[in-house]
């Protein structure tokens, strides 16, 4: 594919607000998860929380109190997003602008406060917003709202692969002309669905999550809020998408296939569309999730189509599972890796898992990164993988 | 955007009992006969996950397996967009229940079919299909926004995208919050390229024009009613097997208009 560029970028998580606090958070290789309860429930394993999301929204933006678009707003109000958007506003034209944004549970721990004030049986408090809130698009709804656009919108709601899909979902958008340029992201906030569902499925930590380590035993949730833009024109050596796959399982609703099939096919669809050989890739960016079958699975996968030379490691062990905004968290971690030249290694892992195969770091690297693939596999079987890089 | 080719189409409604029921009613060739919808069990998947299938899931297959079943093109072959303004009320209200207790203990069933993708989930289960699936959400305007996935991703390197919309009535005390109306899945087969199978040809394109009604009372109320019977225009137009405009909501003041055209 032509490559996209990727004019702007900005990620707000457990690490800090703003891309110098991720940035500094993985040059120091400090964790942003901690052993914390959350929504006055006992704490469920560790948790990427992210800080100062206790002043609610605006007046103005009322209607859509709730945690998550207080997350979305906080992200959207740092790297002097709103400036550059406002530029694009002006290049382009307000309704020329596609918003497409994953989340896996939007506000719905605001439909969970209100389920706690009614009590079995009664109605809803006037106070809750179901359509600004709990719905799925109302992150999208709102990015929208805040960055006064009217094109094209959407939010893609694919669990674990939700903010990598829109990569894909704009690119075709612009490419038919439904819009020129877009902002694609993720939002997802902690709340107890999350918590105490993964817990039931078995899979949280009562540790931090420790990717790749031969005693992982699960994962940390944590919450994030990402946003990129993807334009068809951009300076020279800037940044770009240059490819992206996707693929289902057809296996399982919360297993991953064994040997990482479905994985193997959106990595090489990626590649495909990057026209790009699997040593051109310099870096991998694993889903890793550190559940005992995620890390092997993608492991069988990753070997099959990298073998066992590139450089790869999870993030998570950073932000934690941030869920539906878990691609764009690390699509952006990404970037600032290409931008630094930087290959982080596999926090929080003690021991290596020696049945994996592939090149896991356990120490970071600064080398030149040009291009890097990101992974992001989620519930139902959906996998996407992208290509980022720096363009000639 | 480039034509596309509708290979068949699905629909599961009160009244609506599949495709070829449904067409004399649709065009207004028959006086539509509003009649309580009657729940299938999906045929297509395996024991373990009919068993796990929610009313929602179902209700998505029910509209699937129809588009199918006149489909020339295999199952396994479609990539697949899942359009659902509200996907699984039925699971949220049993999740918030439980949660809203002093020590909640979630099924871990019901968790997994919380997601918004569970029906795409359980439908590349059910067919084997490994090309891409995607699940979006735009309120009332998620058939128009899937209609725009399926559109886009059927010009990128897929033989054919089936296309499904659904959405269930919320349960109390979720529904007065929510207030669709009654249950309602349409599904279609799309193609960028033409086959000899092709039923009718469509075009999108954005305008400024006013949306299109449903000329029954009735239909109009089950259009107006669930954000997945916002699709019944184009259904109807399909129907009449004549060409025809339709005009669909998008997200905000955003319209697009569909020209039909039989093959």
């Amino acid at each position: 594919m032509t490559p996209l560029h990727i004019t702007h970028f900005t990620l707000s998580s457990a690490l800090g607000a703003g891309r110098d606090a991720q940035l500094a958070a993985l040059q120091s290789s400090r964790s942003g998860l901690r052993q914390a309860p959350f929504g006055g429930k006992p704490a469920v394993g560790w948790i990427g929380e992210v800080a100062e999301l206790d002043r609610p929204l605006p007046a103005e933006l009322s209607d859509w109190e709730c945690r998550n678009n207080r997350l979305a707003l906080l992200a959207l109000q740092q790297d002097d997003t709103l400036s550059a958007v406002a530029r694009l506003r002006e290049r382009y034209g307000s309704g020329r602008i596609g918003v497409f944004i994953g989340t896996s549970t939007a506000g719905v721990h605001a439909t969970e406060l209100a389920y706690r004030d009614a009590g079995a049986g009664h109605a809803l408090p006037a106070w809750f917003n179901y359509a600004h809130t709990q719905n799925c698009f109302s992150p999208a709804d709102f990015v929208r709202r805040v960055l006064q656009l009217d094109g094209v919108a959407v939010a893609v709601a694919t669990a674990c692969s939700s903010s990598a899909k829109v990569f894909a979902s704009a690119s075709r958008a612009i490419r038919a002309g439904l819009c020129d340029a877009a902002i694609v992201g993720g939002v997802d906030s902690l709340c107890l669905t999350t918590l105490f569902g993964f817990s039931a499925l078995q899979l949280v930590s009562s540790d931090m999550c420790r990717p790749a380590d031969a005693q992982r035993n699960g994962i940390s949730v944590g919450e994030a809020a990402g946003f990129v833009v993807l334009e068809t024109k951009g300076p020279a050596g800037g940044l770009a998408l240059l490819g992206y796959g996707e693929s289902s399982d057809a296996h399982h609703m919360s297993s991953p296939h064994p040997q990482g099939e479905g994985a193997i096919a959106a990595m090489q669809a990626a590649l495909r569309r990057a026209a790009l050989d699997p040593a051109q890739i310099d870096y991998i960016n694993l889903h890793g999730t550190a559940t005992p079958a995620n890390d092997a699975a993608e492991d069988c996968g990753v070997h099959a189509v990298f073998g066992d030379r590139t450089p790869c490691s999870s993030t998570k062990g950073w932000t934690g599972h941030t869920l539906g905004a878990a691609a764009i968290a690390e699509a952006v971690l990404s970037l600032l890796c290409i931008e630094q030249g930087l290959m982080p290694q596999s926090l929080n892992t003690r021991l290596r898992d020696p049945a994996l195969r592939t090149n896991i770091l356990m120490q970071p690297r600064r080398v030149p990164v040009r291009r890097v693939l990101s992974n992001s596999f989620g519930f139902g079987g959906s996998n996407c993988s992208l290509v980022l890089g720096s363009v000639a | 955007m480039k034509t596309l080719w509708i290979e068949s189409v699905g629909v599961a409604g009160p009244g609506l009992p599949g495709w070829i029921a449904s067409q004399a009613a649709l065009s207004g060739a028959q006086d539509f006969v509003a009649a309580p919808r009657v729940e299938q069990a999906p045929q297509l998947l395996p024991p373990n996950e009919r068993r796990r299938a929610t009313p929602a899931v179902r209700l998505a297959f029910a509209a699937a397996e129809d588009a199918i079943r006149t489909a020339a093109l295999e199952p396994d072959s479609l990539a697949s967009v899942f359009a659902t303004s509200e996907a699984d009320t039925g699971v949220l209200h049993r999740l918030c229940t439980a949660l809203a207790q002093e020590a909640p203990v979630l099924s871990p069933t019901d968790f997994h079919n919380s997601v918004h993708n569970a029906a795409a989930g359980y439908w590349s289960i059910a067919t084997g299909s490994r090309q891409p699936s995607s699940s979006v959400s735009a309120y009332d305007a998620s058939f128009c926004a899937g209609l725009l996935e399926a559109a886009t991703l059927a010009q990128d390197q897929v033989p054919a995208v089936l296309l499904v919309a659904y959405d269930i009535r919320p349960p109390a005390p979720l529904h007065a919050t929510r207030p669709i109306r009654e249950a309602f899945a349409c599904a279609l087969v799309l193609s960028a390229e033409r086959r000899a199978s092709a039923v009718a040809s469509i075009d999108i394109q954005s305008t400024s024009e006013a949306e299109s009604p449903m000329a029954n009372p009735e239909l109009e109320h089950l259009r107006q009613g669930n954000p997945a019977a916002r699709a019944l225009p184009l259904l109807a137009a399909l129907a009449s097997q004549r060409a025809g405009v339709v005009v669909l909501r998008g997200v905000g003041e955003q319209r697009f208009r569909v020209s039909v055209a039989p093959c």
